[in-house]
């Protein structure tokens, strides 16, 4: 059981969460991720990122997106109330090297857990230059974090409600083009987005690491659920992961497999719009 | 075979029961073998398949007191060499024809601690009742005396009847022993040390305890309810428990040593990875392995569709590749989630299958389809991913391999393609590579499994291993005995003047 010390609302849908676990706060490092479960009856084992951590306070912040029946019953949780099982930190941590200029590239909820691997990149020296992506502005979240982990950060909206209009990649396009062009590049988001940064820095030859959120149930290698294909070998996100080299992942059966509960979770969410 | 109910089983065994009380002379020997072999009272094929609680009710009084008078107490009692752990089998069977059946649980006890799990997972066939006089007098394993239903029996009686008696527990001697994983080997190994007196504290990666047997074997054969009652008795002794503990990565394990101050520790994390065949379309939408698919019906319960919120596939057509007790249950657990069709696909002949005997019977009468010496080429997917087929070989019998089993050699151009939208996978776990990964300093075989001398201790000072994380996935059964030997070795350990 896990003491909920804070809540906050950052967007429509999205969350952000410091939790007491100790033990969790001391050993994580960015580019890991905890499993937790608001019911330990029926409820499902949801893989969240950790955006931060805070060793001497103990916590450990959470931030994920309320979209199905397990995250909008951990949304409704307030600070007091307790988390019946928050288990991590699981995966590799990212490998943290001073190579020179870092892009760091979210989409959506993404820029959570790129937090700390931005900041983990520019304390090693790196010069960190940022791209954020949102649908809309109001979708844009934890700005100010961003830009102070960051030495230039550029939001873009799909809509253009808010910084340039457009994607990701066009920013991360024009950097590509740059002298210096940049040493590294790491994407974090949803995996179309992904697959697109790695699509477009493949031609100019950058390493572009990706964080993998896959299909996981234990989240300690037990189920296999995450396999996902890189450069033609079948690797666990959980334990092998979750970061890889973009351009050796598999993307079409990544998604293909990230699609695998369709059916039932079309029929959770129609459960759920009857129920309100 | 017409299925024959509880009360039928029942009427006949107290019958026959009074018939033989009523006799003047002891039985003899040639008595005890005219005693038909009793069979479990089971739920009916027809209507097991739509619910998961378990297959088997257990004898009734009347049926195990008879099937005990079978045993011919043996003076050189074959069957204790045959059990792992070395139950006096003929001790606690004479005492349960006797009626005494308090007596037999007591004589149990002092060599297992879970007889309640293992007289209903323990592959008897290939251990107490293979060398049974019984049977080889009649020529037929399948006729020896019924050790495991009898322990069965036993481990329930006492728990329904008497409540789960505590043991007795040594004065403390201020030791701390951490479990890792709270399998059959861990809860051993955890009740053994708490009985010396040291404070003991299992740490487990899941939500709930009980490792394999909570994720792994289904509620069909194994009813849960058994499994948490021995949990409760371990929280009884004082053992504290700890879940969503992932030793490796929430404290690394010379941090327990180091930091928390454990005298001890004992890995039994167990086998928890899946092996995979590395065949074609194996990362299709609607292949799993065996542990993804039971961990979902089994500890997140999707069995229960109303209520879990973990989703499972819905499956029409299932193909199961592999012949052993993981295979079983995967398909009858595909059944009983609704699969219109179930397929077991296995390289052997079935004379071969790893699988207790029982639960390969269990399967057909559910009406699961044998497929043996087959296997699985290639898995061929839809457009959009998912598993449309399975290419499947026909194997035939060759020389004897390492196993000793004849080998199975494809036949050439036997290829043909069998309809499925579900393939379930297997065929074996490896040893989970977390404490490995992160305590470089511990050895391990090439496998992973972590290498232990005879009395279970590791390459690391204080670290003992046993269960499945050194044996490889083998059975209940075999990781208690390894728990209890590590237990020893710990016990002693901690004694010494070293600790």
């Amino acid at each position: 059981m896990q003491k909920i010390i804070h809540t906050e609302k950052l967007a429509e849908n999205v969350y952000l969460m410091r939790v007491h676990a100790p033990l969790i706060a001391e050993e994580r490092k960015p580019g890991q991720f905890v499993v937790v479960m608001a019911d330990t009856e029926f409820g499902e084992r949801i893989p969240l990122t950790i955006a931060d951590a805070d060793v001497e306070e103990g916590s450990i912040t959470l931030v994920f997106q309320a979209v199905g029946k397990s995250t909008q019953d951990l949304a409704r949780m307030k600070p007091g109330d307790k988390i019946p099982a928050v288990v991590g930190p699981l995966g590799h941590p990212t490998e943290i090297e001073k190579v020179g200029k870092v892009v760091c590239v979210a989409g959506g909820i993404g820029v959570a857990p790129l937090l700390p691997i931005a900041k983990a990149y520019r304390e090693a020296g790196n010069e960190v230059v940022s791209i954020m992506g949102a649908r809309s502005k109001d979708l844009v979240i934890l700005e100010e974090r961003m830009r102070n982990v960051s030495d230039e950060l550029t939001v873009c909206t799909d809509d253009g409600s808010y910084g340039r209009k457009g994607v990701v990649t066009e920013p991360l396009k024009e950097l590509c083009e740059q002298t210096p062009a940049p040493d590294l590049v790491v994407a974090v988001g949803p995996a179309v987005m992904m697959r697109f940064c790695a699509e477009t820095t493949k031609e100019y030859g950058i390493k572009t690491m990706v964080s993998l959120n896959t299909i996981m149930v234990d989240g300690t290698g037990m189920c296999g659920g995450c396999r996902v294909t890189v450069g033609g070998e079948t690797k666990f996100v959980c334990v092998d992961g979750p970061e890889f080299d973009g351009h050796d992942v598999d993307f079409d059966e990544l998604m293909n497999r990230l699609d695998t509960y369709r059916d039932q979770e079309n029929d959770h969410n129609c459960k759920l719009e009857e129920a309100k | 075979m017409t299925h024959k109910t509880l009360k039928q089983l029942d009427k006949e065994a107290v019958k026959k029961l009074q018939e033989i009380e009523n006799q003047e002379e002891p039985l003899k020997p040639r008595d005890r073998l005219g005693i038909p072999p009793q069979p479990m009272p089971e739920q009916s094929p027809e209507e097991r398949v739509h619910n998961i609680n378990e297959v088997g009710y257990g004898y009734t009084e009347a049926q195990a007191r008879l099937e005990a008078m079978r045993c011919l107490q043996c003076k050189n009692k074959p069957c204790v060499d045959g059990c792992p752990v070395r139950i006096d089998i003929p001790a606690f069977v004479q005492a349960v024809a006797d009626g005494d059946f308090a007596e037999a649980a007591r004589i149990i006890k002092r060599n297992s601690l879970l007889p309640a799990v293992c007289g209903r997972v323990c592959p008897q066939e290939t251990q107490c009742q293979q060398p049974c006089t019984v049977g080889k007098s009649l020529k037929d394993t399948e006729k020896s005396v019924s050790i495991g239903r009898l322990e069965r029996f036993v481990a329930d009686w006492e728990r329904e009847n008497k409540g789960v008696t505590v043991p007795e527990i040594a004065e403390p001697t201020g030791k701390k022993v951490a479990v890792v994983g709270s399998g059959p080997a861990s809860l051993v190994v955890a009740a053994d040390a708490r009985r010396k007196g040291h404070d003991v504290t299992i740490l487990e990666a899941f939500h709930k305890f009980g490792g394999v047997m909570m994720y792994g074997i289904p509620e069909f054969r194994l009813a849960k309810s058994i499994v948490q009652s021995e949990i409760d008795t371990l929280r009884k002794m004082g053992v504290k428990l700890v879940p969503n503990f992932v030793v490796g990565r929430t404290r690394k394990l010379h941090d327990l040593i180091e930091k928390d101050g454990y005298d001890a520790i004992f890995l039994g994390a167990g086998a928890g990875l899946p092996r995979m065949t590395d065949i074609e379309g194996e990362n299709l939408v609607g292949v799993f392995s065996a542990n993804e698919y039971l961990t979902r019906a089994n500890l997140m319960r999707a069995y229960d569709k109303e209520r879990a919120e973990t989703p499972i596939y819905n499956s029409r057509k299932v193909a199961v590749l592999g012949g052993g007790n993981v295979a079983m249950d995967a398909a009858r657990t595909a059944k009983r989630l609704g699969a219109e069709e179930v397929h077991i696909v296995y390289r052997r002949s079935e004379e071969e299958m790893p699988a207790r005997v029982e639960e390969v019977a269990h399967a057909k009468e559910e009406g699961i389809q044998l497929h043996t010496l087959r296997n699985i080429k290639r898995v061929l997917g839809t457009e959009d991913g998912r598993v449309q087929s399975a290419v499947i070989a026909k194997y035939e019998l060759g020389e004897p391999d390492d196993s000793g089993r004849r080998r199975p050699v494809e036949i050439e151009g036997s290829e043909y393609t069998m309809d499925v939208d579900t393939v379930i996978i297997a065929v074996g776990n490896l040893t989970n590579p977390l404490i490995k990964q992160t305590t470089p300093a511990i050895e391990t075989d090439e496998k992973g499994h972590m290498l232990t001398d005879e009395n279970g201790r590791t390459s690391m000072p204080r670290v003992y291993a046993g269960g499945d994380i050194v044996l490889g996935a083998a059975t209940v059964i075999l990781a208690m005995g390894e728990g209890r030997k590590a237990a020893v070795s710990i016990n002693e350990f901690l004694e010494s003047e070293d600790s």
